[in-house]
């Protein structure tokens, strides 16, 4: 077992490096850099740019060098802690990211959970009672999870939680608590914000998982044991509870690798439509501003997370299912 | 002499069972025709008959087929310009078309309306003042345009009555009419998943090919970068893409430029797919026979392995189509994507970003209907292609 996890873990280390250079020749992509770009804005408005400071961080982050020894200090900063400068806040990436980095974590683990929740009871009514009404209208749900861009699900979501409730739900906490340190009150109103957004993420993971699991289930309730298992005389439920749940149980950890990112994506969009104190928001400010270092470690970080996710899920695979730690089989 | 029919439907003990005899001559040919249509059939006609019984697959066919076709007559079939601005009648909401005023049949017409200023909600107000009925004109001249942007001409299917207006969608901020938008904004939405489609398919297959037949290195390498894309959430990876497109480029440089992000970040389920299909072929003795007669590794690739796994490739092909019209239509909402005056979908909902507007002028995000349709559409016909890829099961 601890050599797999090792293999898995040394495995991932190359995928890593592989991401961070991505990354970087993306946020190196754009031509010029902030600094040419600032400093015609401010001759364009007729004022005069503080040149020290501009040439002073010019030369700690290595402008002047040549690409490759940018990328090194780059990822050497990241090992630890260091995330670069924030051109357009004046201040580290780490300061101005703050609880960010946490709260999508948060949200990110909640919303597997809601879908893990959802997923399962539905999947297994929906192979248990195959082609029956509440089969259907669940399958009509979960198409609706997938078709509807998650953007306008949030709007809506918040018109209606507006008109039937009078609810705000933007954001992720009461204005209040945003800069305030991370206390008891803070948890408690993040969490009667965050199921909103968890609902709107997980619609579609959930729907695509749903349906999944109802396909590997209904495939392993025609094989001939279960028949066996009937015509011994087990009840309907002790059968489905002893073997093919057992069964679909390894798909059901091994699909969280599969929907992560897709998760994480619409997390994104939808924490800037319901402006969320996550990632998202301040991502594509970023991205406008050509904030790049900001921008680079939040992509980073994204990845990261995601290559994270898919590691603990092929770990707690493994743990379940003795064929995958000893063999050389691959997850799935 | 018959007995009253036992419950069990069964004649009495003794008596002789009931049968049926046919009259018709006896054919000892007629049981198998069926199965020899079946063994004389092309591969693509099993594929058909086998793509036929899914239903639902049928119908998106048609229905995409339809929306397609009508792309292509956009100016003809559209009421409006999607640019022409009315002054008079901005955030309109929609005109009901009616069939029967007060009682008499008079054919299809919009209430003409009369817009007043609330000055103390600062709004428009448009009531229908009922009394004057606005005929729709069918095949009528109404905004002049270029039709595929050359030939000029003003023919369209339906307009409003002389002096009226006919928006059955309502307008925008600018007064422009939403359905005229929509059916413009169909052209570049359902052509950037198809293009971009297209290019990953192409990427797919030669990548997937190269490193499925080589195996090696190259192979290796693919595997690796395969990872690493699949890793990166896709939306923001798009989202850093797509703000690297400079502000100055044209429209139409924007455009293409959208669909190489979509295409280019998307191959790798295909080329994932090709892969394993090509390790398992290349075992196959036809493989070995056309290499044994000298062909070439791209001619044994092409003519001889792609062939057999083609249709599978664009079953899973046509199931990636709903990611990429929903990530242009995110993309463009988020306003990183298409720019105005590109009309799409997603460029459409830009207008509807902020749940006051959502609140106030409703028919703004009419222009996600078609959206989840098409997505909708696409889930259903792909699951349908992938049911008939393999005829033989």
């Amino acid at each position: 077992m601890v050599r797999y996890i090792l293999r898995r873990v040394v495995t991932m280390i190359p995928t890593l490096i592989l991401i961070s250079m991505l990354v970087f020749i993306i946020i190196e992509l754009p031509p010029g850099d902030y600094f040419e770009s600032y400093v015609a804005e401010l001759q364009a408005l007729g004022e005069q740019a503080d040149l020290d400071e501009i040439e002073m961080l010019r030369d700690r982050y290595g402008f002047d060098q040549p690409q490759y020894v940018r990328y090194v200090r780059w990822v050497g900063g990241m090992l630890h802690g260091d995330f670069g400068y924030s051109f357009a806040y004046r201040l580290p990436v780490s300061d101005v990211v703050g609880d960010r980095l946490w709260l999508t974590f948060i949200l990110s683990f909640v919303t597997i959970i809601f879908t893990w929740a959802v997923a399962f009871p539905i999947g297994i009514y929906s192979a248990t009672h195959q082609y029956s009404w509440g089969d259907y209208g669940l399958t009509f749900l979960g198409l609706m999870g997938v078709a509807v861009p998650n953007f306008m699900l949030a709007l809506i979501m918040m018109y209606f939680a507006n008109v039937w409730f009078g609810l705000s739900i933007g954001n992720l906490m009461d204005s209040a608590y945003v800069d305030a340190p991370m206390n008891w009150d803070k948890v408690r109103s993040i969490l009667s914000h965050i199921w909103i957004p968890v609902v709107i993420i997980g619609m579609a993971g959930t729907a695509g998982m749903v349906r999944r699991l109802r396909a590997n289930l209904l495939d392993e309730l025609r094989k001939p044991y279960v028949a066996t298992a009937r015509a011994k005389g087990l009840s309907p439920g002790r059968v489905l509870r002893k073997y093919p749940l057992r069964m679909a149980l390894n798909f059901f950890i091994a699909d969280i690798g599969s929907i992560l990112p897709a998760m994480i994506s619409g997390a994104e969009v939808t924490a800037i439509v319901l402006s969320l104190e996550t990632t998202g928001p301040m991502l594509i400010r970023a991205l406008q501003s050509q904030d790049m270092y900001l921008a680079g470690s939040f992509l980073m970080f994204l990845a990261v997370l995601t290559v994270l996710g898919v590691l603990v899920s092929d770990i707690a695979l493994a743990l379940l299912d003795p064929r995958i730690r000893l063999g050389r089989g691959t997850a799935k | 002499m018959t007995a009253p029919p036992r419950a069990d439907g069964l004649p009495d003990p003794g008596a002789p069972l009931a049968h049926y005899v046919s009259d018709a001559p006896f054919d000892p040919n007629l049981d198998d025709a069926g199965a020899a249509a079946v063994a004389e059939a092309s591969q693509l006609r099993l594929m058909w008959w086998q793509f036929r019984r899914h239903r639902i697959a049928v119908v998106s066919l048609v229905f995409l087929l339809l929306l397609y076709t009508s792309t292509i007559f956009v100016e003809f079939l559209a009421p409006y310009h999607q640019d022409t601005r009315h002054l008079d009648d901005i955030y309109e909401p929609p005109q009901q078309v009616h069939l029967f005023h007060e009682g008499a049949f008079v054919g299809p017409f919009v209430y003409g309306r009369h817009m007043t200023l609330d000055m103390d909600n600062l709004r428009r107000v448009y009531d229908e003042t009922g009394s004057r009925v606005d005929r729709l004109r069918f095949f009528c001249r109404g905004d002049p345009y270029l039709f595929w942007g050359q030939i000029p001409a003003s023919l369209h299917l339906v307009c409003p009555a002389e002096g009226g207006t006919f928006f059955a969608l309502g307008t925008d901020r600018l007064g422009r009419d939403v359905l005229s938008r929509m059916m413009y904004g169909a052209r570049i939405s359902l052509t950037i998943g198809l293009l971009g489609v297209t290019m990953s398919l192409v990427l797919g297959i030669v990548i997937g090919g190269l490193a499925g037949y080589h195996g090696g290195w190259f192979d290796a390498a693919v595997q690796r970068v395969t990872e690493v894309l699949q890793s990166i959430p896709s939306i923001p990876l798009w989202m850093a893409l797509a703000a690297i497109i400079p502000v100055t480029w044209s429209p139409l440089l924007v455009y293409v430029g959208i669909t190489l992000i979509l295409g280019l970040l998307d191959w790798t389920g295909l080329a994932r797919a090709v892969r394993s299909k090509l390790l398992s072929l290349r075992e196959e003795d036809y493989v070995l026979a056309a290499r044994l007669m000298g062909a070439g590794t791209g001619r044994i690739i092409g003519r001889h392995m792609v062939p057999g796994f083609m249709s599978h490739l664009i079953a899973s092909a046509t199931l990636t189509i709903p990611g990429m019209i929903l990530g242009e239509t995110a993309l463009s909402f988020l306003g990183i994507g298409l720019r105005p005056p590109i009309t799409s979908w997603g460029t459409m909902l830009t207008e509807a970003r902020s749940v006051n507007i959502v609140a106030i002028y409703p028919w703004l995000i009419f222009p996600v209907l078609p959206v989840i349709l098409v997505v909708l559409a696409f889930n259903f016909l792909g699951d349908g292609l992938r049911d008939a890829a393999d005829p033989y099961h």
